[in-house]
């Protein structure tokens, strides 16, 4: 049985990375031809992970279920990416920027990975300039920084509103270059079905082809997932409609360890649900609270239109309940209170369902030329969806499932419980506790992929020189693609009445009325049970168009709806057992007179770390969360 | 709202393809274009026929998978705008709405309304990229780089990769999305080192792939949902002889 070591070095914090970068064995240029490595997605992570490796010499296969890497969801971040540059010489530094994102996760992350995150990511700064991406500058010709939720500096790179296309397309370039020099082989529209693994360690992939249905072998000497997160368990999310949590299910249930999965970031600022076909939600950058004030009517049920309600019968509830942080308080708290101002019958909009987000002060302060300047793309985005004027009136926005804190458990190493299996970027669980501050995704895929796994990766291939090309005809890779041939066959022979399209939104529902922004274990043990049932429901029900073997969407839908009503299980499960409160994960039972987290630390300062087991319930595994330089306090943004 | 559609179905790259039409009753102003397709789809689904394939993910603009000719336009009526930022209120009640994929010999139907775009990605590997190193970079501040050039490089680097310029061209010029990354690397201290091994490659592999040359039509710079603009065109042009001067 796997154990879970997370292998933290030891040493004062400022010097573990450097230190265990010394000591971890290298694979010499000649040696690194004869290993493959094989990289599952190309967003920041997987696009910077790529070309890292392919730089240094080995053979990379980088799959991709789009069909073109430069498409990968994280293309759609919009506000920002952060480093501890402190141009702006307000005090940042690398031990803050550490500190703000452990307090921003509420204390459930590790000191040690957190603390290598912000020490890389100024590396990160440096080499996407390099790269050519055109972050926002000054007239001097200096770099620019603004603000995001949690923080007291300016320490956000951006450009425009489109932070995530222009650093995607920044890797996605380097990526090219090393498929130009041949170093990696792209393979697009892929999907990932089943991870091999051969005397215990990830040797290979199952992957389906697209547009054949080909189902396919690749072999290699370590296998990285880059694939994102899980937050389209709940239909409407601000995530791409394809993303899914597929290739993390496969991994897990060839025994990585599945590491706080309910840890799920509702984000506050999405457009809200416009009818009842929608489907997906789209985001408006945190950015936006840097100058939008958020407010709802001080009377219930006000019907008036926003420019008629008078400055005191506003409710600028962050700034009255947040008076420190205000409008820029972290993502939990911006969502759960935007959520209790609507179920307390103070919402606005058609549905009650939405808060208004309001630039009247900014334009009139700063003119609208400046606001146009930094959000012009958001509110142009806002107008084409909504068909209101952003500069004439306040917007509307409603909290939405978001980015996934939750992930494949990895060690230090980025290394699943799985050897030779690692996972970077939003797919592990490492580097945000129990809620993400704004811009330290971008910063963290980003230092997975250029800046850490290509070290972590050597030391653990170093073993592998004299291995040879892994041959893919071995018992091990036969009855992998077997098992995903047979359930393909499974989902086409249901041929049932739902499609996947109404199975996905009937697990939507469940998820965001059990397991969404507020938990309870009523709720959680009703979400279990429905759960089941859907489960059973959909192994009778299901209606796949189409056959295997040519391009068919639907099957690729069901698949990973198939998927996803198990993970969901898990998700509940996991937020079941943690009966405490931690940033995103917010159990009703556990809160302050004040209605805020109430975390429990002595009871479950942990990773709480799932083990799958065949015919029988996952196992819950314990990592102890040692603070050994941050005190754990009670996170107050007042 | 009821609508009639004409769509484009062809069961393979190697089929032959024809249009088909469909009506759709109670579709809700409200919808997004593509939201309607997937409603269409549900219904030919729950008729036991096939649904029509199409391409999509994010939903809101950005990572230009989404296609589509829409009446005649790449991306629909809109200016602006990609086919998943339509909404239904921009069409009439009772309108036909013809739908295709988009038109390139460069771009082969794969199935239906979905296209092979990958000679984009063989253009920039041709050269689209700084051959920066991971680990080589200086410290970000340490070449200044002038706002207004940065500021530039930024609106050509919002190209999203989608090929609306290709398809809207008469003669499948990619010109518009390789002037867009040339320029934008052009525009940079960085980029300029090998600007011109970039755009001698880039032209060529374009050239190789069979894109069609540009006739100063600007249907390219129409079409683009991200306003793009062909003055990045004649900066390609300018760049590319002066790499033909130099070299010769």
């Amino acid at each position: 049985m796997a154990t879970l070591n997370a292998k933290i070095p030891e040493g004062p914090l400022s010097e573990k990375w450097s230190k265990h970068k010394s000591g971890l064995r290298l694979v010499n240029p000649a040696n690194k031809k004869k290993i493959d490595i094989i990289v599952i997605g190309t967003g920041l992570a997987g696009a910077s992970a790529s070309s890292a490796l392919g730089e240094m010499g080995y053979n990379v296969k980088t799959f991709c279920y789009q069909d073109t890497p430069r498409r990968a969801h994280s293309v759609a971040a919009q506000g920002g990416i952060n480093a501890a540059k402190n141009y702006k010489n307000d005090g940042d530094s690398v031990y803050r920027l550490f500190y703000d994102m452990i307090k921003g996760g509420d204390f459930r992350a590790r000191e040690a990975n957190v603390y290598r995150a912000a020490e890389v990511s100024n590396n990160v700064i440096d080499h996407y300039v390099a790269l050519g991406v055109p972050f926002a500058r000054d007239y001097g010709g200096y770099l620019d920084n603004r603000s995001f939720g949690g923080v007291q500096v300016s320490r956000t790179f951006y450009a425009k509103g489109q932070t995530g296309q222009q650093c995607l397309l920044g890797t996605y370039s380097s990526l090219l270059r090393q498929v130009n020099k041949g170093r990696v082989t792209m393979y697009p529209r892929r999907d990932l079905l089943d991870i091999v693994v051969i005397n215990g360690k990830a040797r290979g992939i199952i992957a389906r082809n697209l547009v054949t249905g080909e189902i396919e072998r690749h072999s290699a000497h370590a296998v990285v997932l880059a694939t994102g997160g899980y937050g389209t368990i709940y239909y409407l999310s601000t995530l791409a409609v394809n993303s899914n949590g597929s290739a993390a299910w496969a991994a897990f249930k060839r025994g990585a360890f599945f590491g706080n999965p309910s840890f799920i970031q509702i984000h506050p600022t999405s457009i809200p649900v416009l009818n009842e076909f929608q489907s997906k939600l789209t985001l408006m950058s945190e950015s936006l609270r840097n100058d939008g004030r958020v407010w709802v009517p001080k009377a219930q049920g006000d019907k008036r239109a926003p420019k008629d309600i008078p400055e005191e019968e506003r409710d600028y509830y962050l700034e009255r309940r947040y008076p420190a942080f205000g409008n820029l308080v972290p993502r939990d708290v911006a969502s759960r209170a935007a959520k209790e101002r609507c179920d307390a019958g103070y919402g606005v909009g058609a549905s009650g369902l939405s808060v208004y987000l309001d630039f009247k002060d900014a334009i009139k302060k700063q003119g609208k030329k400046a606001i146009e300047n930094k959000y012009g793309n958001l509110f142009e985005m806002y107008e084409k969806i909504s068909g209101e004027n952003p500069y004439e009136t306040p917007m509307k926005i409603y909290p939405a499932g978001h980015y996934t804190m939750g992930g494949l458990w990895v060690d230090y190493n980025l290394m699943t419980t799985v050897p030779g299996l690692f996972a970077i970027g939003e797919s592990n669980f490492s580097d945000h506790g129990a809620n993400r501050l704004g811009a330290s995704s971008l910063m963290q895929c980003t230092g997975d992929g250029y800046f850490i796994l290509p070290y972590t990766i050597s030391d653990y291939l170093a073993d592998d020189i004299r291995t040879g090309a892994i041959p893919t005809n071995s018992h091990e890779f036969e009855a992998a693609e077997q098992e995903v041939k047979d359930k393909i066959a499974r989902i086409l022979a249901v041929k049932g009445k739902q499609t996947p399209m109404t199975f996905h939104k009937k697990l939507g529902k469940i998820m965001w009325n059990y397991a969404g922004m507020v938990r309870n274990e009523e709720g959680l043990k009703k979400a279990l049970v429905l759960l089941e049932e859907l489960k059973e429901e959909f192994w009778k029900d299901i209606m796949i168009a189409g056959t295997a073997n040519e391009l068919n969407q639907e099957l690729e839908k069901g698949l990973r709806v198939a998927d996803f009503i198990e993970l969901s299980k898990l998700i509940c499960m996991d937020a079941l057992n943690r009966k405490e409160s931690c940033g995103a994960h917010f159990r009703e039972e556990s809160q302050t007179e004040n209605g805020e987290a109430r975390r429990q630390d002595d009871l479950y300062a942990y990773v709480s770390a799932w083990e799958y087991k065949d015919n029988a319930e996952p196992v819950l595994h314990k990592e102890e969360l040692k603070f050994e330089y941050v005190e754990l306090k009670e996170r107050s943004y007042k | 709202m009821n609508i009639k559609l004409k769509i484009w179905r062809q069961k393979n790259s190697q089929a032959k393809g024809k249009f088909e039409k469909y009506t759709l009753d109670n579709v809700s102003p409200e919808m997004a274009f593509l939201e309607m397709m997937d409603f269409l789809n549900q219904k030919l689904i729950e008729e036991g026929k096939e649904p029509v394939a199409f391409e999509h993910d994010c939903r809101e603009g950005i990572c230009g998978c989404c296609s589509l000719y829409i009446n005649g336009q790449p991306h629909g009526p809109r200016e602006r705008t990609t086919t998943c930022e339509l909404r239904m209120r921009f069409f009439k009640d009772g309108e036909t709405i013809t739908i295709e994929p988009f038109r390139s010999r460069v771009f082969p139907v794969i199935k239906d309304l979905i296209v092979d775009r990958s000679a984009f990605d063989k253009i920039l590997i041709a050269g689209g990229f700084i051959s920066a190193d991971t680990g080589s970079a200086p410290e970000a501040n340490s070449i200044p780089v002038c706002k207004h050039h940065s500021d530039k490089a930024f609106d050509m680097a919002a190209c999203i990769g989608c090929g609306a310029c290709v398809a809207a061209c008469k003669n499948s010029s990619a010109m518009l999305f390789v002037a867009a990354k040339v320029t934008q690397f052009t525009l940079l201290p960085q980029g300029r080192v090998e600007a011109v091994e970039r755009v001698k490659n880039m032209i060529a592999k374009m050239d190789e792939l069979g894109f069609g040359s540009c006739s100063n039509t600007y249907a390219c710079e129409a079409e683009c949902p991200k306003g793009i603009t062909v003055a990045a065109i004649a900066k390609l042009n300018r760049e590319f002889l002066h790499a033909k001067i130099v070299a010769e």
